[in-house]
């Protein structure tokens, strides 16, 4: 942290493509944002660190399963288990899946199209690093842009993200309520973000960088920023 | 050292909707197969390992399945030793 700024790294992947906009959003919000490369093997002084959307290694095998392995996720990872706030956004959730920071993991949609558009999510738990200060209950616009984000876990994992409140995002109208009509992707029980247990590593599918700009569409994004930065200087002062 | 050819079979879990497979068995009925249930799409990948010994090669393609090359969330695999040619 400088001069009371939260410090909020940025990983690029070969492949990644939300790195920009997520490093100005941060800006925008107020806090300063560090670039951060695949290669790094130290995260350097960073408060929180987001793991952006895009189509990492090409996305080969698996989404994600490459990046998982990259030499910034061991400094990721160590920084995750000391309650660093980590935010991964569509790739960077299907990142954290992969290297078991988070529950589950994102197949194909549904409809086998990719989806590209705004959609209503339903805030379901204030206990996570971007969700601080919202309410339960309460719905953001927010767009989404993926062909694999449909969220599945196997029972066991699902029966444990259900009882301990770790869905911090459904797919919702903009009323809040949750039906199937609502789900863009098939996502289990409408999943669109879930949380680790201690709630400062969080993965969603939609895309809080691209909504926080009120030129160019919704600003449920402006919140979720908002709190992490809220969270990183938490961190650092706490 | 020697070289061992492994195939190793990616599918979904059984039970797991497979998106792909849907397609492709929605999409067999218009050439004429209406008689086709249940597919499954699934990856193939094929590799050679360079091992002392048949045991030891098939010890580490099994730690590559499960940490890499199939995700045991979702994912089974299946590794198929090819015969030397």
């Amino acid at each position: 942290m400088t001069g009371g700024v939260p410090r909020v790294g940025v990983v690029t992947f070969p492949g990644s493509l939300d790195d920009r906009d997520a490093l100005r959003a941060i800006e925008q919000m107020g806090g300063e944002a560090v670039p951060l490369w695949h290669a790094d093997r130290d995260l350097g002084a960073v408060d929180a660190v987001v793991l952006p959307g895009g189509f990492s290694y090409g996305d080969y095998l698996r989404c994600g399963a490459i990046a998982r392995f990259a030499a910034v996720m061991e400094p990721v990872v160590a920084f995750a288990e000391r309650g660093g706030p980590v935010l991964g956004i569509c790739n960077g959730f299907q990142v954290l899946c992969e290297a078991g920071l988070l529950p589950g993991a994102m197949i194909r949609n549904r409809s086998l199209r990719f989806v590209c558009r705004d959609v209503w999510l339903r805030v379901e738990t204030a206990q996570s690093c971007i969700t601080d200060g919202l309410t339960p209950g309460e719905t953001i616009e927010i767009p989404i842009k993926h062909g694999e984000g449909q969220w599945i876990a196997t029972p066991e994992q699902l029966a444990e993200v259900e009882r301990d409140g770790l869905v911090v995002f459904r797919y919702a109208s903009r009323s809040g309520i949750v039906d199937d009509a609502q789900n863009p992707n098939g996502a289990t029980n409408n999943v669109a973000g879930i949380r680790s247990p201690a709630g400062n590593v969080v993965g969603l599918m939609p895309h809080p960088e691209h909504a926080v700009d009120p030129d160019v569409g919704p600003t449920g994004g402006q919140p979720l920023f908002a709190s992490l930065l809220h969270t990183a200087m938490a961190g650092v002062t706490g | 050292m020697k070289t061992y050819t492994f195939e190793v079979l990616v599918t979904l879990k059984d039970g797991l909707a497979d998106p792909q497979g849907k397609a492709v068995e929605s999409a067999l009925p218009s050439l004429g197969w209406t008689n086709v249930r249940h597919v499954r799409v699934g990856k193939h990948i094929k590799l050679d390992v360079e091992a002392a010994d048949e045991a030891s090669a098939l010890v580490q393609i099994r730690g590559m399945a499960v940490r890499l090359l199939s995700n045991p969330v979702i994912e089974e695999y299946q590794v198929l030793e090819v015969a030397p040619k």
